[in-house]
């Protein structure tokens, strides 16, 4: 498979580098790769989205930026460093990661304080107390949420608080694991906005795993397309939105998203 | 169209606790004929309560009322937990979620097709299982022979839901209530599962409840839809005219949508109106 081409825009840095990632399941003669050399590049600044099926391994893509997962090869290289298997402390503050289940990615037995002031004590940051009721006012929670906790929260409100445990350390790439797959469509619009108000006033770069097509085309610039571990296609948003892929997998993507057509 | 196969008046679905009750669907009346009827809305919205109360699965302590369940002119109300027993799987069967949770884990995946079918017909072991792998072949299973000798835990979740929708389908109910059918499934898969409930509709003249939070999809797979609030129903209409829906609760769905080739600066969000919640339930009859 040809592996995606650089076309972002010239004048602005890399953020992240991604060459020849493969990422391994197993061992022996039971290894599996579930990512086969898959380069992507992001801007500084840029929204990138890979999509994929279930099982693509677009969300293995970003376990192994995030570092959550450790079997891999390849180079990925944040603002033009290239990062060893040994993450150093102040990687996590470049680079933080929104899961996808609101439900499963937050401590039940910690309070909302507990959950957003850790990565603060761990990284030594002064003011923990202003910082924690400024995140929960920037998602747009409110302090009186400081002291709850999670089963107290709805779905939407555990992801603003995801989202504010991302922000914590004031990371420059955001790594979006299908943030929004959880929850239902008024709020999904809610958890956008929110999203793309974020990046805009903090110039973050994202990355958005997903596996449906209108939040990536809502959400990013360019596009990635992932078939069992390899990436297919890579196109900009004007592409889906004419709906020009050129690959027949993305386009098959695209016309089951329109919804259902009797059979041809 | 013909005439109703299930008739639905005045259901009530409650929930009662020392302190309050809590009214997960409050006195909807509609009615299903040989056709597809959608039922959409957002979690809490009553949706599932709805399919699960026809078949009396509403757990203790919720308590199910109405004026009348009435299918193919039997009054399901009046039936013993005994009739009950062969009314569902052979007259009405519920495809659920999450094949996790559905599938017995201790028994091939064969043998549960099988029994479902043993269970309501006088067909022999032999017979059941030569059924039962041409039905895995039907949702698409590769390799069914193989699949059939293996336990819940060897297989994917697509791959569960198939067996799953292969299991309901096998008695060849009347009517089928396919609760959030194909939200775990990959698209192409997906679109194979509503062709086979398509073809049953079409051919057999089977009823469909199809029950999903998706309106994109209900808008192109379904005749009618129900959209539901707050264990009302508020808005009925034909599937192809969802897109011109005139209550405010299912214009503000539309709009939270993004779509995928009219960008949008941001996304509109839904303004809950409190009074949504107090208006009269709209009867959806045919």
């Amino acid at each position: 498979m040809p592996s995606s081409e650089n076309t972002m825009p010239k004048d602005m840095p890399i953020a992240l580098n991604i060459q020849n990632l493969n990422v391994y399941f197993g061992e022996g003669h039971e290894k599996f790769r579930a990512v086969k050399d898959v380069s992507i590049s992001v801007a500084a600044g840029g929204s990138y989205g890979l999509v994929g099926e279930s099982g693509s391994g677009k969300s293995t893509v970003l376990r192994a930026v995030s570092g959550l997962v450790t079997n891999w090869d390849g180079t990925i290289a944040v603002n033009g460093e290239t990062i060893s298997k040994k993450r150093e402390m102040s990687y996590c503050r470049t680079i933080q990661m929104v899961f996808q289940d609101p439900y499963a990615s937050l401590h039940p037995r910690h309070s909302i304080d507990r959950t957003l002031s850790e990565p603060l004590r761990l990284h030594k940051f002064d003011n923990i107390d202003d910082r924690v009721n400024q995140a929960l006012v920037d998602v747009g929670l409110g302090t009186s949420f400081r002291f709850r906790y999670p089963h107290q929260l709805s779905g939407g409100q555990r992801q603003r608080v995801a989202i504010a445990r991302a922000l914590m350390l004031e990371p420059e790439i955001l790594l979006l694991d299908e943030p929004t797959s959880a929850l239902d469509v008024s709020v999904q619009a809610e958890i956008l906005n929110l999203l793309s108000d974020i990046r805009k006033k903090r110039q973050l770069t994202y990355i958005l795993v997903t596996h449906d097509l209108a939040v990536v085309a809502h959400m990013c610039d360019e596009i990635a397309v992932m078939s069992h571990g390899e990436i297919v296609e890579v196109m900009d948003v004007q592409t889906m939105r004419d709906s020009k892929p050129q690959h027949e997998y993305t386009r098959e993507l695209l016309e089951a998203s329109e919804g259902y057509q009797a059979e041809a | 169209m013909n005439k109703p196969l299930l008739e639905v008046e005045d259901l009530w679905v409650r929930f009662a606790s020392k302190k309050r009750v809590v009214e997960a669907v409050r006195g909807i009346s509609f009615s299903v004929g040989r056709e597809r009827v959608g039922i959409v809305g957002e979690s809490g919205s009553g949706k599932s309560m709805t399919g699960r109360s026809i078949l009396r699965l509403v757990r203790h302590p919720g308590q199910v009322d109405a004026k009348k369940i009435h299918f193919d002119g039997q009054d399901l109300q009046a039936l013993s937990e005994k009739e009950m027993r062969d009314v569902r799987g052979h007259k009405i069967s519920l495809v659920m979620q999450d094949p996790k949770f559905s599938l017995n884990p201790v028994m091939k995946v064969g043998d549960q097709i099988s029994e479902a079918y043993r269970v309501h017909t006088n067909a022999s072991k032999a017979e059941a299982r030569s059924r039962s792998i041409e039905m895995l072949n039907a949702v698409q299973i590769r390799n069914p022979e193989r699949v059939y000798d293996s336990y819940p835990h060897e297989v994917s979740g697509g791959m569960g839901q198939r067996i799953m929708i292969a299991m309901m389908l096998i008695p060849e109910p009347d009517l089928l209530i396919a609760d959030e059918p194909t939200s775990a499934l990959d698209v192409t898969v997906q679109r194979r599962v509503l062709q086979i409930m398509d073809k049953l509709v079409q051919e057999r003249g089977m009823g469909l409840i199809f029950i999903s939070h998706d309106l994109n999809l209900v808008a192109s797979f379904c005749d009618r839809v129900i959209i539901m609030y707050g264990g009302r129903i508020v808005e009925t209409c034909r599937a192809d005219e969802l897109q011109n829906a005139k209550h405010p609760y299912t214009r503000g769905l539309l709009n939270a949508l993004p779509d995928i080739h009219q960008p949008k600066d941001q996304l509109s969000v839904l303004e809950r109106d409190p009074k949504w919640i107090e208006d009269p339930s709209v009867d959806a009859f045919l």
